[in-house]
């Protein structure tokens, strides 16, 4: 792990950015996935002799098949809007670690060998006047660096006049590199855990059982009720889809007896599946359509399987992205379902319909003391939604934690809503070797927070996404912070719900 | 010269005709696979349209990002708007009441134009970041603009030129009939400087133009559960691995 500066916290009203620091991050990369990850995903073992014309041919394959791409390519003015935005570069002030720098590592190659301009240019060494480049190796060793210090958090494409989305070209560069050998470990090896044993964490479905069981019990130790964590129960209403995270890690775990505790109080069956024991989706982090809709088809097959009514996923960003933009494209159509219920529900629907017509009841001294805040997951705020109107991926988790805590802050406007800033982990960067740049790339969250922590005494900050709960677990202690400050939205419902007769 | 320079209109208008239908054709036929506006995001067709609307005419995601560049911005497209309205005189006889009625504010326009450009230009220089992403040929579109502007400007305020003979060779061209252009300096480099905008337009970040509106981020509605949207090459794949997933 490389060595980590922690960045000094200002205040989130001047919004400060950085001085640049040309190469401060040119050292920062993952570890590049191995053949034995790659082969099994269809992708190159490693780096071929011909590497630049394999690349070049698949960059021609995704410019022809995305017109995001496409578009995103031709029409950056180079305006600038996007440069202080990334919360990559507001940590570490190196600039090809503003969105547009980023982008051109991408566009510098599609300008070169894509465009007459660049094409002319470039035969003759002039190629540096249209801004297109040469695709080197150096150039390519850039791709893997600052491609892999890219959240995909699309924070960057609110604030473009066109919305281009960093997000998109980066997805695509990831694509072009695991096809000639450069894939990313961490999430190669992840996917592959999913095709072969159902969930991202590689936890055997025994083992899975194991610990469900053990849930009932202290759940039973606790309230004294029969809350039930069923699995692979066939006729269930409701099949429930949530990050593997949930089944062990804190604060996920908390959640997940949350979700349960609902789902008893409400008196809805439901069940989780052995087969699709996992609500992520990396094959979005490494933008291959094909993995993705691999991955999400082990949902529709456990759908089918245990004939349930409806689909419902758990706190996840990234997953409910993949649910609620993508699902219906990638798996659908859920004609088989029962047509009341959108395909799928976040599980946030779910308990605020429930709070709504009182079909469960909440008592807020169960969260005594505590005062929160909430940070809105990228892809939850910018790339989904919840509920019937726009804006309902800000107005339903608020609704749900307000009605279970005593008190609720929001953090700095700028921070907050379609404005939030990444935990620093996502995007499939939530990987030991990345640490300093997660540390870095936290910051702006971490100066919110530490905002209404001194202003507004908040005690925890409530998140809806297993990589942010993972991400702040581990950050908030190198920032000072006590890990546990970070919660499940339903762990506070968990908290203050009632249970029983006792109504 | 005249001949020249009709040849040279000629073939602009030719280039930026084929150019962008060409790129817009592309837009156009590139499937957009998965559903991805930056949300918040609009829940009907009408909403979208809304929405590109504030986002073309009143830069609305730009005003959220950077207030003084939002500022030169509008100064520049505003002040590009009104010029080109007012030129449309030089082609059309009798000149419609609309394009008759904003010739007062040309030379607003003008200035606007240009003071806009020169800002655009001084952040170019002055701020690090916007140095950083900044290639030669950012430069150049700015320049070349200026070019435009700045001539446009001298005739309008000081080497006035015979336009009524400057309107007889437009509406010439446009009857294939070429009648003579005047010989002043500062009109042959404005005209000249049009027509290199015109045919570097399809080849240049100029795309944005038409680009924006294919824009999936901003052009697509907020309805992916209740619609089940499959581009075709994601159909194709589907019809090779469907047995996979259904009974």
């Amino acid at each position: 792990m490389a060595d980590i500066q922690v960045p000094v916290l200002g205040d989130p009203a001047e919004r400060a950015t950085p001085a640049l620091t040309p190469g401060a991050m040119s050292g920062s990369k993952p570890y590049v996935a191995q053949a034995v990850h790659q082969q099994p995903l269809g992708f190159a073992g490693e780096l071929p002799e011909d590497w630049q014309a394999k690349a070049l041919g698949r960059m021609g394959e995704l410019l022809g098949k995305y017109r995001s791409l496409q578009v995103f390519m031709d029409i950056c003015v180079k305006c600038g809007a996007c440069t202080d935005k990334c919360h990559y570069f507001i940590g570490t002030g190196d600039p090809k670690n503003m969105p547009v720098a980023r982008q051109d590592l991408f566009r510098s190659v599609y300008r070169r060998y894509f465009t007459p301009a660049g094409k002319a240019l470039g035969a003759v060494g002039l190629g540096s006047l249209v801004g297109a480049k040469e695709f080197t190796r150096e150039l390519l060793d850039e791709w893997f660096n600052y491609f892999h210090q890219c959240s995909q958090c699309r924070r960057c494409s609110v604030f473009c006049p066109y919305g281009i989305d960093t997000a998109e070209v980066s997805m695509a560069a990831r694509d072009v590199m695991n096809h000639i050998g450069m894939g990313h470990k961490y999430a190669n090896e992840i996917i592959g855990k999913v095709h072969k044993i159902g969930n991202n964490l590689g936890l055997p479905g025994p083992a899975l059982i194991d610990t469900l069981e053990g849930l009932e019990e202290d759940v039973k130790d606790e309230t004294g009720q029969d809350v039930r964590f069923p699995i692979d129960v066939e006729g269930a209403e409701v099949l429930l889809v949530t990050p593997s995270a949930d089944f062990f890690a804190e604060p996920h775990v908390l959640g997940l007896i949350g979700y349960a505790k609902v789902f008893h109080a409400a008196g809805i069956s439901w069940t989780l599946s052995s087969k699709a024991s996992e609500a992520g989706n990396f094959g979005m982090f490494i933008g291959n359509y094909e993995q993705m809709r691999k991955i999400s088809m082990r949902i529709r097959e456990a759908a089918q399987e245990l004939k349930v009514k409806r689909i419902v996923f758990g706190e996840c960003g990234h997953a409910w992205r993949v649910a609620y933009s993508f699902l219906n494209t990638l798996a659908g159509p859920w004609d088989f379902l029962d047509p009341r219920y959108p395909v799928p529900q976040h599980i946030l629907e779910v308990t605020n319909g429930l709070i709504q017509r009182q079909g469960i009841k909440l008592d807020k001294s169960g969260n005594d003391g505590m005062v929160l805040t909430v940070h809105d997951s990228c892809n939850v705020a910018r790339a989904s939604r919840m509920g019937d109107c726009p804006g309902g991926q800000f107005t339903i988790p608020r609704d749900v934690i307000r009605a279970s805590v005593p008190k609720f802050v929001d953090m700095h406007p700028d921070t907050t809503h379609e404005k939030t800033f990444c935990c620093g982990g996502g995007g499939g960067l939530l990987t030991d070797e990345l640490m300093d740049l997660r540390v870095k790339g936290s910051k702006p969250r971490m100066e919110a927070l530490k905002d209404v922590i001194d202003r507004e005494g908040v005690t925890h900050m409530a998140a809806m996404c297993a990589i942010c709960k993972a991400q702040f677990t581990k950050i908030l202690p190198i920032y000072g912070y006590d890990r546990e400050m970070v919660v499940s939205v339903h762990q506070l419902v968990s908290n203050a719900i009632v249970l029983g007769n006792n109504d | 010269m005249t001949t020249l320079f009709a040849i040279l209109f000629y073939t602009a208008f030719a280039v930026l005709l084929a150019g962008l239908g060409i790129k817009i054709a592309q837009y156009a036929r590139t499937p957009a696979p998965l559903k991805i506006p930056t949300t918040p995001a609009p829940l009907t067709a009408s909403g979208v349209a809304f929405r590109m609307g504030r986002e073309v005419v009143l830069f609305e995601s730009l005003f959220k990002s950077n207030k003084p560049l939002w500022i030169f911005a509008v100064l520049f497209h505003l002040g590009l708007f009104v010029v080109l309205a007012r030129h449309l005189r030089y082609f059309q006889e009798p000149v419609w009441f609309p394009v008759a009625l904003i010739q007062p504010f040309g030379l607003y326009g003008g200035l606007a134009m240009v003071g806009g450009l020169a800002l655009l230009a001084l952040r170019r220089v002055v701020l690090a970041r916007i140095a950083y992403i900044t290639a030669p040929s950012d430069f150049l579109m700015l320049a070349l603009l200026l070019g435009i502007g700045v001539t446009g400007l001298g005739m309008t305020t000081l080497a006035h030129t015979d336009i009524i003979a400057v309107k007889a060779f437009f509406l010439g061209l446009l009857r294939f009939d070429p009648q003579p252009l005047p010989g002043d300096p500062a009109l042959l480099v404005h005209l000249a400087l049009v027509a290199v905008l015109m045919i570097v337009f399809p080849f240049s970040k100029l795309l944005h133009a038409p680009g924006v509106f294919f824009s999936p981020t901003r052009n697509q509605t907020d309805n992916p559960r209740e619609r089940r949207h499959l581009s075709a090459w994601a159909a194709k794949l589907e019809m090779g691995k469907l047995e996979s997933g259904r009974n």
